[in-house]
């Protein structure tokens, strides 16, 4: 062998770059507005930006999306709130004690893979066609994948940390507090990603079976109506929302996570 | 004040493996006892057992001796591995330990500052563990065990992760630290240099099932050692000779336990 070596160790790490997501977002949306002036697209299927903003507009100033809106967020709230503490509180219970390890992750294992939108139904005859029945859904929804995840970021604590709290003889309280909790952490806040997602997605679904507010009612209706520059209008709100709870736990880790550096 | 610690009939079995068998040892108050074993031969266990972390399959372990009043935490380990919370500075993490006794603010900050002026660690106060080497870590396991004014130190090859450098100089260091303090320590090492640097009374112990094979004293005091000296030399080859056998059979084992 005789010659220069060759670089060869380069790829398998990309960077990220917000500006570029914001970019491409950008140019599809212009994209799109772009084909519906030049009439590729039709009007009545699919409308232009510039109409969804503007239905969005209208929506804001008479006061009606603040009211679906309003419906919505407190559902959401109420729902994965529940969902959330009652989940913590069985996750920590699975990962701590042999007395609801098993037990609690075979009531798990057999309720997760039910398709909660089946049991809106029920939860209706349970709880009445109001609210009841639409947080039911959402903290139910809610609460399995948060005591999966719980019980397993409980889990992944390092033992040998634990250990160490035991061998200064650390209260058991201490212990949880300050080894088993906060090394539960990211974990845990990883997994209010997917459980905020999934509560919205059951959210839209419960508005849609029998709701006259919330955005999911507002989207049913507006798709009844053939209204579909407001049927989109609600659709970016969703968009929106998904994108700020996103944002909202990105600005917790940071907060909370600091130490990771 | 400081205690010591008797271990009698120790036989500890994980399942069917049978990792330490028939040990009895006494560990004498004030002053260093070094287990020195191959990789394998339980000697990390055997510590665990000695300071209640395991709990023996049978047997059992008695300490004997007056404990100072300001003695938080008599038998006190110092890990391997550091065992530092990652989400707390290095004042945090030595806090960690007083934070659960009935201290008054003042005497909890004047033992955080006792002991990082002890390790060296005065400037790091406000420093996380990612960010420190790994002798600067250790430094901190060791500030932290020092806090609760230990009875007894228990250490679990504190500077085996440790670049050799980097862990000699830990080595003088704490050396000195405990000539001075006197108080009693079991280290559990398989550096045969470590051993005669600081070990009073040397129990090497045989390869799995881990027994007593034999044990040797050097009635020297640690400070002013230096692991050159043809004594400790000749101690350390000794030491060599006899467990050379082992740790090449340890070497070729399969492991077991997980």
């Amino acid at each position: 062998m005789r010659g220069r070596v060759a670089f060869r160790g380069g790829g398998f790490a990309p960077r990220p770059s917000p500006l570029a997501g914001a970019a491409t977002l950008i140019v599809l949306i212009a994209f799109w507005q772009t084909a519906s002036w030049a009439g590729w697209l039709p009007r009545l299927f699919l409308p232009a930006p510039r109409e969804i903003a503007i239905a969005l507009y209208r929506l804001a100033l008479s006061g009606e999306l603040w009211r679906h809106l309003g419906a919505s967020l407190g559902r959401l709230a109420i729902g994965w709130s529940l969902g959330t503490v009652a989940g913590l509180l069985l996750g920590f219970a699975v990962g701590l004690f042999t007395l609801a390890c098993s037990p609690g992750m075979a009531v798990v294992s057999a309720f997760f893979p039910i398709p909660k939108i089946a049991l809106v139904p029920l939860f209706i005859i349970w709880f009445g066609i109001g609210e009841g029945s639409k947080i039911a859904t959402l903290a139910l929804g809610v609460f399995f994948p948060t005591v999966i995840n719980t019980a397993g970021a409980v889990d992944n604590v390092p033992r040998g940390l634990i250990r160490m709290g035991q061998s200064f003889s650390l209260s058991w309280l201490s212990i949880v507090r300050k080894i088993v909790l906060p090394g539960a952490l990211p974990g845990i806040l990883s997994g209010f990603r997917v459980t905020s997602s999934i509560a919205i997605i059951l959210l839209v679904a419960a508005e849609m079976i029998g709701a006259e507010r919330g955005i999911g009612a507002f989207v049913l209706s507006a798709g009844n109506l053939y209204d579909v520059d407001n049927l989109l209008a609600g659709i970016v709100v969703l968009s929106l929302l998904g994108l700020i709870v996103a944002w909202a736990i990105g600005w917790l880790e940071r907060k909370l996570l600091s130490w990771r550096g | 004040m400081t205690i010591g610690l008797t271990l009698s009939g120790i036989d500890h079995r994980y399942r069917d493996l049978t990792v330490l068998e028939g040990i009895d040892l006494t560990i004498p108050p004030g002053e260093v006892t070094v287990l020195l074993g191959p990789s394998g031969c339980g000697k990390s266990t055997l510590l665990g057992i000695a300071g209640g972390l395991i709990e023996p399959t049978s047997g059992s372990v008695t300490a004997e001796g007056d404990v100072a009043p300001d003695c938080l935490n008599p038998l006190t380990y110092v890990f391997q591995d550091f065992a530092l919370l990652p989400w707390r500075d290095v004042a945090g993490n030595i806090s960690l330990v007083l934070e659960d006794h009935p201290l008054p603010r003042a005497e909890r900050t004047a033992r955080i500052q006792e002991v990082l002026a002890l390790t060296g660690l005065v400037d790091f106060a406000a420093a996380w563990p990612r960010q420190l080497s790994g002798g600067m870590r250790q430094r901190v396991g060791i500030a932290r065990a020092l806090a609760v004014r230990p009875a007894c130190l228990l250490l679990d090859e504190p500077f085996s992760a440790l670049d050799a450098q980097t862990r000699d100089l830990l080595l003088d260091e704490f050396a000195a630290l405990i000539a001075r303090a006197a108080t009693t320590c079991v280290y559990v090492t398989h550096n045969l240099a470590e051993a005669v640097r600081l070990g009073q009374q040397i129990v090497v112990l045989s390869r799995r099932p881990g027994r007593v094979r034999e044990i040797f004293r050097i009635d020297r005091p640690i400070a002013g050692r230096r692991t050159d000296e043809p004594d400790l030399l000749a101690i350390e080859a000794r030491l060599w000779e006899l467990i050379r056998g082992d740790a090449v059979a340890a070497e070729r084992e399969i492991h077991h336990a997980g």
